[in-house]
């Protein structure tokens, strides 16, 4: 079984090579022109350049800096208030409402207010990220605790807890899967508002590598910061799910 | 006891209310904000010049046309993975290479490739809406029962037949769950490619007033864009309901 595994992993990455080879058969024929699609070598090569002298290291610093910064913040500020707002029902019949409406709201659509509130600034990035990467982890908070099993609440009123005692040794348990899959996806909502705040505001990063590259057309450079692009994506959702897994180990031990 | 909808809509008046009294008591002057009153006042004087409605327009085109050819390759490629097992498994490493690289990061390329106007942006949205219906679709047709795939084997349908008459219509309705979580994808990326780059429709409109101070128009666009969203996303839902039935929205706590 797990050998089989193996061999179908293999012949996928096989296939992959395949498609880099095809991309490389077109570039080295000129059927696209090199200004817009430089062949992988010229990509890699790039790519190697940038890090050699340390262009693109510092640009991908930029950008991992903005994107976890606005993601702490929103994790901290979005767990907090869901977990005020989802711990009382009060608050939940006359708050909840309003945030399901704001929910469908294009969230880069607050960039321009941002903007004239704190100018082209870092500032503003972190403004603008937090304020996108909070709504799945705040909806997530408030959804798990109205979701806590009743019996668990009555349990902690026979047991005289106090409601930060709840909060912390039930209701924060019991809503962390909700929670946990909350963050995970707003972290590729701060990846994305990361790119557009640095193509926008001109902030160190490798949205503004790409926007540059592109400016020149030095389209192997752009090629290379979308590359790493994705690698950054790629990498965080990894990272996030093994996390997820091992902080969540102790609900399917079994007690 | 206060009925439920009140409640709900308090916060919204309550905010408002106490925006429109605080901004006449200080007599606000800001670059970033504007009284409540002036903002429909706005949002009133662009729809009579119609500048929003050719906005709203711009915007609903590049969002429609991206969210339709990515659907159509997300769908065409989910269902032929759902199906073929051995494509699927070759395919892997492919997908997941291509599928984590942010939309907006291809902003660059479609420029230099497109130039600005409506085609860079529907390439955009349709790359960002691919990755949502190729998973779900995938997940749904792997999901249908296995003793419709026998009934279609035992009727001896080609295999045009057997996508068409078994396959679809047994993952509909998840595939159109996956369809307005596209439509939602959609739309937020065609404001987002707007507001960064190009120069069309809602987002480039809402940078422009900005960039005029008018903090008023800005705020009114902005109020627009969520009304739109909200819209949208109600419409699909409703949508959703009035095709499929109550059953459909089972698969919305996934």
């Amino acid at each position: 079984m797990n050998r089989s595994v193996l061999y179908w992993r293999a012949a996928s990455f096989i296939v992959a090579a395949g498609f880099v080879a095809f991309w490389q058969i077109i570039a080295s024929l000129r059927l696209v022109s090199p200004v817009f699609l430089p062949g992988p070598d010229r990509a890699w090569a790039s790519l190697l350049r940038g890090f050699a002298s340390g262009d693109l290291w510092e640009k991908l610093q930029g950008t991992l800096a903005h994107m976890a910064y606005g993601w702490f913040v929103a994790s901290i500020a979005g767990i907090a208030l869901g977990a005020m707002i989802g711990s009382s029902r009060m608050m939940r019949s006359y708050v909840a409402p309003s945030l399901e409406f704001l929910r469908p709201l294009p969230v880069s659509a607050i960039i321009p207010v941002a903007i004239a509130m704190f100018g082209l600034t870092q500032g503003m990035a972190l403004f603008v990220i937090a304020f996108g990467a909070i709504w799945p982890m705040l909806l997530a908070t408030i959804h798990g605790f109205a979701a806590v099993e009743p019996r668990l609440y009555e349990v902690a009123r026979s047991l005289h807890m106090s409601r930060t005692a709840v909060i912390f040794k039930i209701a924060l348990p019991s809503a962390s899967p909700d929670i946990l899959s909350g963050m995970r996806l707003s972290l590729t909502v701060a990846l994305i508002l990361s790119v557009v705040c640095e193509i926008l505001a001109g902030l160190d990063g490798l949205g503004h590598w790409v926007l540059l590259s592109a400016r020149a057309f030095r389209s192997a450079d752009l090629f290379a910061g979308v590359i790493l692009l994705g690698v950054i994506g790629y990498l965080t959702a990894l990272v996030m799910s093994v996390a997820e897994k091992r902080l969540l180990r102790w609900r399917s031990s079994g007690h | 006891m206060i009925p439920e909808r009140t409640k709900a809509l308090l916060l919204p008046v309550a905010a408002v209310a106490g925006l429109e009294l605080w901004a006449r008591a200080i007599d606000l002057q800001s670059d970033s904000l504007a009284p409540p009153s002036a903002i429909a006042a706005a949002l009133a004087g662009a729809f009579k010049d119609g500048s929003i409605l050719i906005a709203t327009r711009d915007t609903l085109i590049s969002a429609f046309a991206g969210l339709l050819i990515g659907s159509a390759i997300g769908l065409a490629l989910g269902i032929a993975l759902g199906i073929f097992h051995i494509f699927d498994r070759l395919m892997e490493v492919t997908i997941e290479a291509i599928r984590p690289i942010p939309s907006i990061a291809l902003l660059p390329i479609a420029l230099i490739a497109l130039g600005f106007g409506y085609r860079m942006e529907i390439l955009i949205v349709a790359f960002a809406c691919i990755w949502p219906i190729l998973i779900l679709s995938r997940a749904a047709v792997g999901g249908i029962e296995p003793r419709l795939i026998e009934v279609s084997r035992a009727l001896r349908l080609s295999p045009v037949d057997r996508v068409r008459k078994i396959i679809i219509p047994a993952a509909l309705p998840r595939i159109f769950l996956a369809f307005r979580l596209a439509a939602g994808i959609a739309l937020i990326v065609a404001v987002t490619v707007e507001i960064a780059i190009n120069p069309i429709g809602l987002g480039a409109a809402i940078m422009t007033a900005q960039q005029a101070l008018r903090p008023d128009l800005m705020l009114a666009y902005l109020l627009w864009i969520g009304i739109v969203g909200y819209l949208l996303n109600a419409g699909l839902v409703v949508a959703q309901r009035h095709l499929f039935g109550r059953a459909a929205l089972v698969g919305d706590a996934a």
